[in-house]
């Protein structure tokens, strides 16, 4: 019962996040190379995020309807900020010399992003993933309400039959789901950042 | 609209009332109790290394566990709501006290001793207004975060945007699923916004580093 | 005056200040020096309390200041750091005015202490009084720096290597702002520095110090004359007298740094370099790298048009000296000759720089007064 809570918990957050990296890498990207746009990405991921995460999935229900695809969307949205941002933060803070010799060998722009400015950027890009997983593992609490189930049910569950037991240990699942994604996440990023050039995280 | 209005309008009014206040309280209380305890800590930033790796697990306690167990012992008054989105409000300002009033560069500590100030003139005319932007930044963190936990207080029946959201949920009412939704997320900006504003009031413009 | 009575201070086993007696007089402005770690910022330190002593007492004007409230003793005494330390929250108003601010002084007169300030140093309380410190270049920030110290007119002023943040210009103009504001205001100074430069410039007196004692307190021609030992010696270097110091030979006074070219060049490409260098002759060497002679722009202008290369317009008149040669025998070439400089050679007939008028005069400017970088 529990471990069929833990595990579809963490499928929504495992599935938020991955489909945050494929559209929020990108974002980044492009908000990096067109500045046109980049105010209008940043502003915009700025606003989900503030959005109450039950406002922000009860709207998507309307249109999705009950069910786990809201609430992956909803998770996806609200954690857009930490990546795009940081993806965007990272590429841009790329040592402008770096960039000219690179542009000086005769690589072109994409190659150029591809095989010296993303591996640059990498670490900090981690650290938004990183950001969005953890708080998406709070988040997904919400999708109870929106038939979701996760942990959230539980103890919501635990909440309205005044069980104890049962709200104690879907917090304690959480906690640990969170402390322990931050801390593998945290380890990996050191590693990362010791590999790089020092510098500090955002 | 106006059939809508017409039906719900006294009760999306008095929620977003109550939404309100649920928040202002909730996050005056948070300010002023995570602002003296973040001095505090910073005054004795040995035991303030082992307090706040603690606070930060405390910090991934879903809000809606807050008001869980508070309702259990407290019953389904008000003040429940407020204790709870009171105690979750509290890390981020607290966190970022701390880390701001640590982060002063030792320079200015000692410039202000040697110009004479009391310990407590440095804290009040050097190290506080310097930490104010991450202060800021940790009360907008706090403020947008309660007006999104505010939306639980309608699980425990007590008002708010969330019991539209709740009863629209519950009864396949798309209308009123949106009309909780939209002034919810419309006062999350607006609170961000106003916090913004406040922070340009607050600090000059050669002092804003965008700390986020 | 300020008067040390045996103080000691020490960090776990390292012994900062080894028993120190010492007197600095009203008005004086004192310079304390020595090696990094000798004391002097510690010894700064202890006079308006940011530092404890372990032992010994310290007087101002015969008051035992560790009798005086630590708040009350730094308003009375003017403080500048290194980093400067303006709070980057303050304007620069704001920040002249902190101390008197903690007096208690009207609003009026904390004004009006600004303005006066602020002209000390030229620069208009209009422009400057509102700006922030990150608008402002490293030396106006530290000009303000000091004005803070000086706002609420404390008979003593501290500075801890004030300057030593800036570039060596800006240093120099700020060295002799803060000269001048002490011989106006007659404040006693006590200013700590690791270089000598500075503290010849400035001190009345140089107090010395090594491994937390003082080895010599001397005015600064006194210090110059009579080092009291080889630290001294060489903390002064370029300064004292007994180096052997005056140039002697050719080679002392010649710039090195000179254009050649072989004598198979190019008229036209001759003529470009001495464009390019902005020169009117050029050095001219054979293909071994000895010296052919010169050829100079007038001569190409006449002759040149139809030629190929510059080999005929070569020509030897020029003066020519040897390294080694005495250098007032190369002095009176260079001065009863017509020709603008001296060719200096080496033994083997290669070239090793010229001797002109101002390399002289520069020269012997170094040996006067040391290195003007």
């Amino acid at each position: 019962m529990t471990l069929d809570m833990i595990m579809s918990h963490l499928y929504l957050v495992l599935a938020a996040v991955a489909l945050t990296i494929i559209i929020g890498v990108p974002l980044g990207i492009l908000a990096y190379f067109y500045k046109s746009v980049r105010k209008i990405i940043l502003w915009v991921v700025e606003v989900l995020q503030t959005m109450p995460a039950l406002a922000l999935l009860g709207i998507i229900m309307v249109f999705l309807g009950a069910g786990k695809a809201t609430v992956v969307i909803g998770l996806l949205l609200y954690s857009l900020l930490p990546v795009v941002q940081n993806t965007y933060v990272g590429l841009s803070e790329v040592d402008p010399a770096i960039k000219e010799v690179a542009q000086g060998m005769g690589m072109t722009k994409l190659y150029r992003l591809w095989h010296v400015e993303m591996p640059i950027a990498f670490p900090l890009i981690f650290t938004g993933i990183r950001i969005a997983a953890v708080t998406s593992v709070g988040t997904a609490v919400f999708a109870t309400f929106v038939g979701g189930g996760g942990l959230g049910s539980l103890i919501y569950r635990g909440i309205r039959v005044s069980n104890m037991t049962m709200i104690m240990s879907g917090t304690l699942a959480l906690m640990v789901m969170a402390v322990g994604c931050d801390g593998i996440m945290s380890h990996i990023e050191k590693r990362l950042y010791r590999r790089f050039s020092p510098r500090k995280t955002i | 609209m106006s059939h809508f209005l017409a039906l719900y309008g006294k009760r999306l009014s008095s929620a977003i009332v109550t939404h309100f206040w649920y928040v202002v309280v909730s996050v005056v209380f948070a300010f002023v109790i995570a602002f003296i305890l973040g001095i505090l800590l910073s005054r004795m930033p040995k035991r303030a290394n082992l307090i706040l790796p603690v606070i930060s697990v405390f910090q991934t306690i879903p809000g809606i566990v807050f008001i869980g167990l508070l309702f259990l012992y407290n019953g389904m008054v008000p003040s429940t709501v407020v204790i709870a989105l009171t105690i979750y409000a509290i890390f981020p300002i607290l966190k970022n006290t701390y880390v701001g009033i640590i982060n002063v560069s030792e320079n200015f500590k000692e410039a202000a001793r040697g110009c004479g100030m009391s310990p407590f003139q440095i804290l009040m005319k050097v190290e506080v207004p310097l930490a104010l932007p991450s202060i800021i930044t940790g009360l907008r963190i706090s403020t947008v975060y309660t007006v999104s936990w505010a939306v639980l207080a309608a699980m425990i029946g007590l008002g708010g945007l969330g019991e539209l959201i709740y009863a629209g949920v519950s009864s396949n009412n798309n209308a009123l699923i949106i009309a909780g939704a939209i002034p919810a997320a419309i006062m999350a900006l607006l609170f961000s916004l106003a916090i913004d504003f406040l922070r340009k009031a607050l600090i000059p413009k050669q002092l804003r580093r965008d700390s986020k | 005056m300020i008067r040390f009575e045996h103080v000691s201070k020490r960090y776990g086993e390292s012994l900062i200040l080894d028993d120190l007696n010492l007197e600095i007089a009203t008005g004086e402005f004192t310079v304390l020096i020595g090696p990094s770690g000798c004391g002097k910022t510690t010894t700064l330190k202890t006079i308006n309390r940011l530092i404890e002593p372990d032992k010994g007492k310290i007087f101002i004007d015969d008051q035992d200041i560790s009798q005086i409230d630590k708040v009350k003793l730094r308003r009375s005494i003017g403080y500048v750091i290194q980093q400067i330390g303006l709070f980057p929250n303050m304007t620069v108003e704001q920040n002249i005015s902190v101390v008197p601010k903690l007096l208690n002084y009207e609003k009026a007169r904390c004004n009006k202490i600004v303005r006066e300030l602020l002209a000390l140093v030229d620069m208009p309380y209009e422009e400057y009084a509102h700006k922030y410190p990150s608008e402002m270049s490293g030396g106006q920030q530290q000009r303000i720096g000091v004005l803070r110290a000086l706002a609420a007119s404390p008979p003593i002023v501290l500075m801890d290597e004030p300057f030593g943040a800036l570039d060596p210009m800006t240093r120099r103009i700020l060295q002799d702002e803060v000269s001048k504001l002490q011989k106006k205001l007659n404040k006693t100074i006590v200013f700590v520095t690791h270089d000598m430069d500075e503290a010849l410039n400035m001190a009345d007196k140089i107090i010395f110090m090594n491994k937390g004692k003082i080895v010599q307190i001397a005015a600064p021609e006194e210090m110059l004359e009579n080092p009291a030992d080889d630290l001294i010696r060489s903390f002064m270097g370029k300064h004292s007298k007994d180096q052997e110091a005056l140039p002697q030979t050719a080679a002392d006074f010649m710039r090195s740094d000179i254009y050649s070219c072989y004598r198979n060049r190019g008229v036209r490409e001759a003529i470009q370099q001495m464009a390019r260098r902005k020169v009117d002759t050029l050095l001219v060497k054979n293909l071994d790298d000895t010296y052919a002679g010169t050829v100079s722009i007038k001569s190409i202008r006449n002759h040149g048009k139809d030629l190929k290369t510059i080999e005929p317009l070569i020509t030897q008149e020029n003066a020519v000296s040897y390294v080694d040669e005495d250098a007032q025998i190369c002095f009176d070439k260079l001065l009863n000759g017509q020709d603008s400089y001296v060719v200096v050679l080496n033994h083997d007939g290669t070239i090793a720089g010229i001797v002109t008028k101002t390399s002289m005069a520069k020269s012997l400017a170094d040996a006067v007064w040391g290195d003007s970088q």
